[in-house]
């Protein structure tokens, strides 16, 4: 199992949790955040690595009404674009820099 | 005075960094993928098959800074990992041996080959790459009259990365090429013997990342930093235009055929805010960054070009977010 949920306390609901992603560490944590931080109906995201000794990253997400799996959910999603045109900028800026390099050469 | 409003800045004062007015840090703006993919630019500068400098223009600091991250310690490569001592008559310990081997970088490509189970006794062509280095040094018996260097005088004193010998698994040698695989430099001493001293070493290589060792990291720097920027905000000239130029890295000011300074280009200025020691000028200039224009430099120890590895890297955090979507979908 490479993530798993802490129960939430019985006053706020489906919309306060916390996650703990197995074998994850500020590379995933801090890029997960700065999206879900933006997001409109988020009160409050944060993630913490509690020991350097164990390989696990706790991610908590605090909303006001929307369930914060569906938070997470999206904010995973939102990162996969952003990695995905991330590649593809990439990608067509080395053929183009390629073409030019091979214009002096 | 020059307008410095259009980009978000950090200001570089004499005894402060100073975040520009109304720049709460970038972090207030809502979420939007349309607005990123609007902003967003890549450049390069430089590329060649070992070196690579880019920008990254328009990105969140936390998206930069893991794919830093991801390039140091999670994209792959080959290394050696078990050493078999079978004879070591050398000075050299058979423990320090072993580490030293350990480090040399191989060109073998990672992409071509699988993770080894954790398990797993016996290596196989898929996962495991295979070397022998066995090197005996003797007397030289040719050796030139009256010199007494070592290299005439003994064979084989010097071990290197060259004599290390590829021994291909199974269907290995029809797959790669032997080219391909061994150290990526010839020239790396491994050891230094006498007569009589003997080296006879089984090697396996296999595939981790640098977060297990460093070994395993594919590059040898990844870092980025922030665009500099200089403004001047009245005329400098004479001597205290002389006096500015000195203050930054070469190339960044420059002075025209009237003797007035000018701003080059401040692209590798290294933002010693050496200006500010002379009171004359230190009033004529504002350094800044700027605060979502990062300038990568990737250097790759050689198995991977370095275009490579950064795709690597973002692919590597792309997979992450996928397998766990994945693993989310599947129990809610």
């Amino acid at each position: 199992m490479k993530i798993s949920e802490l129960p939430g306390d019985e006053d706020s609901g489906p919309t306060c949790r916390t996650y703990v992603f197995q074998n994850e560490s500020h590379t995933l944590g801090n890029a997960l955040k700065c999206i879900i931080n933006r997001y409109e109906d988020v009160d409050f995201c944060g993630y913490t690595v509690p020991h350097p000794a164990e390989a696990k990253m706790l991610f908590r997400i605090q909303t006001k009404e929307t369930p914060a799996l569906d938070i997470l959910k999206r904010g995973l999603k939102d990162l996969e674009k952003v990695c995905d045109h991330t590649i593809d900028v990439f990608e067509k800026e080395v053929k183009e820099f390629n073409k030019g390099y091979n214009l002096f050469y | 005075m020059p307008k410095l409003e259009e980009k978000p800045r950090i200001f570089l004062e004499e005894f402060r960094l100073k975040n520009a007015p109304e720049d709460y840090g970038m972090a207030d703006e809502k979420w939007s993928f349309k607005k990123f993919v609007k902003k967003f630019r890549i450049v390069i500068v430089r590329m060649n098959s070992e070196e690579m400098e880019f920008d990254l223009i328009g990105i969140q600091p936390a998206f930069a800074n893991a794919f830093r991250r991801l390039m140091l310690s999670e994209v792959p490569s080959m290394a050696i990992e078990k050493v078999m001592i079978k004879n070591n008559t050398s000075i050299i310990q058979d423990e320090v041996l072993a580490h030293r081997l350990g480090l040399i970088p191989l060109k073998a490509d990672p992409r071509l080959f699988e993770y080894r189970p954790e398990d797993a006794t016996e290596g196989t062509e898929f996962n495991t790459l295979e070397f022998s280095l066995k090197v005996k040094c003797t007397n030289n018996k040719s050796q030139p009259k009256d010199s007494y260097r070592a290299e005439d005088l003994y064979e084989n004193h010097s071990v290197y990365s060259s004599q290390i010998k590829w021994q291909p698994l199974g269907n290995q040698a029809s797959i790669h090429k032997e080219s391909d695989i061994g150290p990526v430099h010839g020239k790396i001493l491994i050891s230094k013997m006498r007569p009589g001293h003997e080296l006879d070493l089984h090697l396996v290589a296999i595939k981790g990342i640098g977060k297990d060792h460093a070994k395993f990291s594919p590059v040898a720097t990844a870092s980025y930093r922030l665009l500099p920027d200089v403004t001047l905000t009245r005329e400098v000239r004479g001597s205290e235009a002389s006096l500015l130029q000195s203050c930054f890295s070469p190339g960044v000011i420059n002075l025209d055929s009237e003797g007035r300074a000018y701003v080059q280009d401040a692209r590798y200025d290294t933002c010693s805010r050496n200006v500010y020691r002379y009171d004359e000028i230190k009033d004529a200039v504002i350094l800044s960054r700027i605060r979502d224009h990062f300038i990568f430099n990737v250097e790759s120890v050689g198995a991977m070009p370095p275009e490579v590895i950064f795709v690597e890297a973002v692919k590597i955090l792309k997979n992450k977010c996928k397998s766990f979507l994945d693993e989310l979908n599947k129990f809610c």
